[in-house]
């Protein structure tokens, strides 16, 4: 795509450039996590080094000999993208090169909540200049949708289907943010790609900020939440609407940011639109399971400050 | 300058003239003494390195995997369960073609559970694409680090290193060692410059996803790239014979092989004793010499079969086994006999897992029964009294 | 060519890959009432949506036709039209 400088009415100049995501890549169509990582490249610009777990976005993205990366990246296994990242950042250091890139790590809910938290504990706990994003699209996407220890209460996966017997899983999210605010971390954070220049505003902040960083993007799944492709926004927004996802910035340690609820929606709203909870409309005794979400929901806000 | 240090700080003496950019290990016994001194020299201003302590043994081969991709010289050290749970990122590493430098203190592993030495830790990752070097004694040791970074490092090569020498044996014997020179070993070992690595100036990316059209060839290349590193093996020991005076490497080490009947072939500290009992055994009229296999990956196969091609007697004394098989070395051995001209007879022994002395009596009474029999799986002073009846 | 081979790639050269061999809807954008708010180009996850002065399209060639930019777009300017070759 040729590069051009255009006026946008009032708007400041801006060129027409591809993304630091290019295109070509073999994410499906509409997928949530795509878009939240082309955001962050795009606001990251391109000094950059970037590492990334095994999992969707390293396998769509690097298909040899094609990639889709602009900038100098790196993929090693499913479980030490923060340690990889920790290693990148003492290289540039003992090189002196530190003032060549800034260092984004990066991985799914898997390899962040579950296989790899042992990795990013230490990056956290050694005090790393690194930037860790976290796209969470709730389970193990990449190798057939299985349970992560991010996946919603209640969810359908592969590995915690609804059956006769069950009503999927039954844990809550492992909540991350608090585990990487645990370590006194100076800047933890979570986001959505429903509200992407909140998104973009968080990765501006956090490369401004020196140590180490945690930002949780939440990224709907079309295939493996079985909504409709065109819906991967809509059904970011409403997990916020409904208090199940909340969205904060916490400074080291304290929370200095909320998202306001403006219109709360029951989680009814967003559940019925993902074929992942459509045995909560159907097995007998429904009812009572959606109230405890709704009753998870209602925490939240009242945790959060939502509204 | 010759000093009478431990072994392990014979090798973090080694590894500061190296050089390394970044330093990243998670302590482990039989290892501890050479992360400990290295992070001395590091706080004392001696070493200018990254020092790196970090979670977990799969957390520092993590670490210095990335620290290398950036360009950056980097060095680790681990034993057996520590070993055993980088083994993932060993692969790794290997299949990127990172020069990695890695200090093995072989010990034995779990379960049950020992600290003391053999070597079935480093013998695991046999197929992993890392170049295995066995040091004999603290010197070697020492010394194989200097050539494990120059062997990697070199453009046609770039392979993983590991440096092995028996955990404690070695590890924490004092012994009288001729300490490298800074500037000597800045000469023999130039800074590392890689052609291609993690920068903004040309972004390229690495750790790719080769589907089946493109893996087989990756693979091919690298079996390639560790065949080629026997000559360079050579190569850099003749270079640092050259520059130091003393030939501490190569591939094998050929002990009074001349004219020899039985030859006994072994790696690491045992051949020491072996080769003590080789001497008396020579004093008395025995023609008899020792093997001594100092690259095990890649293996030497041309090197070993010139070295017994006229012995009737090959008895090999491992410390290890391939559980459901036989020793490996015994099998690779006999590998490089097969189908030659001559056929020796070979015999295997397991000898010293967990630790267990082998002392010179019984190495006498090996050669006899390898000389009088065909022996496989032999395990060496087996305590008949400890493993009860019918297979418990 | 550099050693060794075969380990890595070029940066952005998946664009050889024309992903939009895989859609079976096409955005249409309409420039009715298109007020520049650039949602659409903000919102495609391949970043294929392009423009400026209320002229945007979809760079067809890679466009997977997943119709977020048409369910996004605040005045429903684009249309979402089955693909027949």
């Amino acid at each position: 795509m040729a590069k051009e400088e255009l006026t946008i009415g009032k708007k400041v100049k801006e060129e027409i450039t591809e993304s630091q995501l290019a295109p070509g890549h073999k994410a499906c169509s509409g997928c949530g996590l795509a878009l939240a990582a082309r955001t962050v490249m795009n606001t990251a610009g391109k000094d950059v080094i970037v590492t990334a777990a095994t999992g969707c976005l390293e396998v769509f993205s690097t298909s040899y000999p094609q990639s889709a990366w602009k900038m100098p990246w790196i993929h090693s296994l499913f479980e030490n993208s923060a340690a990889i990242a920790a290693g990148v950042e003492v290289a540039l250091i003992a090189l002196g090169r530190e003032k060549e890139a800034k260092i984004i790590a990066q991985g799914g809910d898997g390899a962040t909540a579950d296989i790899g938290i042992g990795c990013l504990s230490g990056m956290f706990e050694r005090g790393h200049n690194i930037l860790y994003v976290c796209y969470d699209n709730e389970a193990y996407m990449n190798t057939g949708v299985q349970r992560s220890g991010l996946t919603p209460f209640e969810a359908w996966t592969s590995t915690s289907p609804s059956g006769r017997v069950s009503w999927g899983n039954q844990t809550d999210k492992k909540n991350m943010p608090a585990i990487a605010a645990a370590h006194g971390i100076p800047y933890v954070a979570t986001a959505s790609i429903a509200y992407l220049k909140d998104l973009e505003k968080k990765v501006e902040k956090a490369l401004n900020i020196v140590g180490p960083k945690y930002l949780q993007v939440h990224c709907p799944c079309p295939l493996g939440w079985a909504h409709e492709p065109h819906d991967t926004i809509k059904v970011a927004k409403l997990a916020v609407q409904t208090g199940l996802i909340p969205i904060y910035e916490m400074e080291n340690g304290v929370i200095t940011s909320v998202r306001k609820i403006t219109l709360k929606k029951p989680v009814e709203e967003y559940l019925k639109l993902q074929g992942r909870f459509k045995h909560l409309f159907r097995k007998e005794g429904f009812e009572e399971e959606l109230k405890r979400i709704q009753a998870m929901a209602d925490e939240n806000i009242k945790k959060f400050n939502l509204m | 300058m010759r000093k009478v240090i431990e072994g392990s700080m014979a090798v973090a003496e080694a590894v500061k003239v190296c050089r390394p950019h970044v330093i990243s290990a998670y302590p482990i016994t039989p290892q501890t003494h050479i992360v400990e001194n290295l992070s001395q020299f590091v706080a004392d201003g001696e070493l200018k390195s990254q020092f790196i302590n970090v979670e977990s043994e799969f957390g520092a081969a993590s670490v210095v995997l990335g620290a290398s991709a950036t360009g950056a010289r980097a060095y680790s050290t681990t034993t057996a369960q520590g070993l055993l749970l980088m083994v993932e990122v060993l692969f790794n590493i290997a299949g990127l073609r990172l020069p990695v430098v890695i200090t093995c203190a072989n010990r034995a592993v779990s379960a049950p559970i020992n600290i003391w030495n053999d070597q079935q830790d480093a013998m695991t990752v046999r197929d992993s694409g890392l170049i295995l070097l066995f040091a004999e004694d603290n010197q070697e040791a020492a010394d194989m680090h200097l050539q494990a970074f120059k062997i990697g490092e070199h453009p046609e090569i770039m392979l993983p290193v590991m440096v092995n020498m028996d955990g404690f044996i070695l590890t924490h014997a004092f012994e009288p060692i001729e300490l490298i020179d800074q500037k000597m070993a800045d000469e023999f070992l130039p800074p590392y410059k890689p052609e291609l690595y993690l920068t903004t100036k040309n972004p390229l990316t690495f750790g790719i996803l080769a589907e089946p059209d493109w893996y087989l060839e990756s693979r091919y290349r690298l079996q390639k790239a560790i065949e080629a590193s026997a000559d360079m093996i050579e190569e850099v020991a003749n270079k640092f014979n050259k520059t130091f005076g003393r030939y501490s490497g190569g591939l094998v080490e050929n002990y009074r092989l001349d004219g020899a009947e039985t030859a006994v072939v072994s790696m690491g500290s045992v051949v020491g004793t072996i080769k003590e009992v080789v001497d008396e055994l020579r004093d008395k009229g025995k023609k008899v010499g020792v093997l001594k296999i100092r690259s095990y990956r890649p293996f030497p196969k041309k090197a070993v079969y010139d070295a017994l091609k006229n012995v009737k007697n090959v008895i090999v004394i491992e410390k290890a086994i391939s559980l459901g098989a036989s020793g490996m070395l015994y099998d690779d051995i006999k590998a490089a006999l097969y189908g030659k001209p001559t056929q020796p007879k070979v015999s295997g022994f397991i000898a010293g897992l967990g630790g267990r002395d082998i002392p010179k009596e019984s190495i006498v009474k090996v050669i006899e029964k390898g000389e009088t029999s065909i022996v496989e799986n032999g395990f060496v002073d087996l305590k008949e009294s400890a493993i009860g009846g019918g297979g418990k | 060519m550099p050693k060794p081979e075969g380990t890595v790639s070029k940066p952005g050269s998946s664009k050889a890959y024309k992903t939009g061999a895989w859609r079976t809807k096409r955005p249409i954008f309409k420039q009715i009432k298109c007020n520049d708010c650039r949602i659409c180009v903000a919102v495609c996850p391949d970043g294929v949506v392009f423009g400026a002065n209320n002229k945007y399209w979809a760079d067809l060639d890679y466009c997977k036709g997943c119709g977020i930019c048409a369910e996004e777009c605040p005045v429903k300017d684009i249309d979402m039209i089955v693909e027949v070759k």
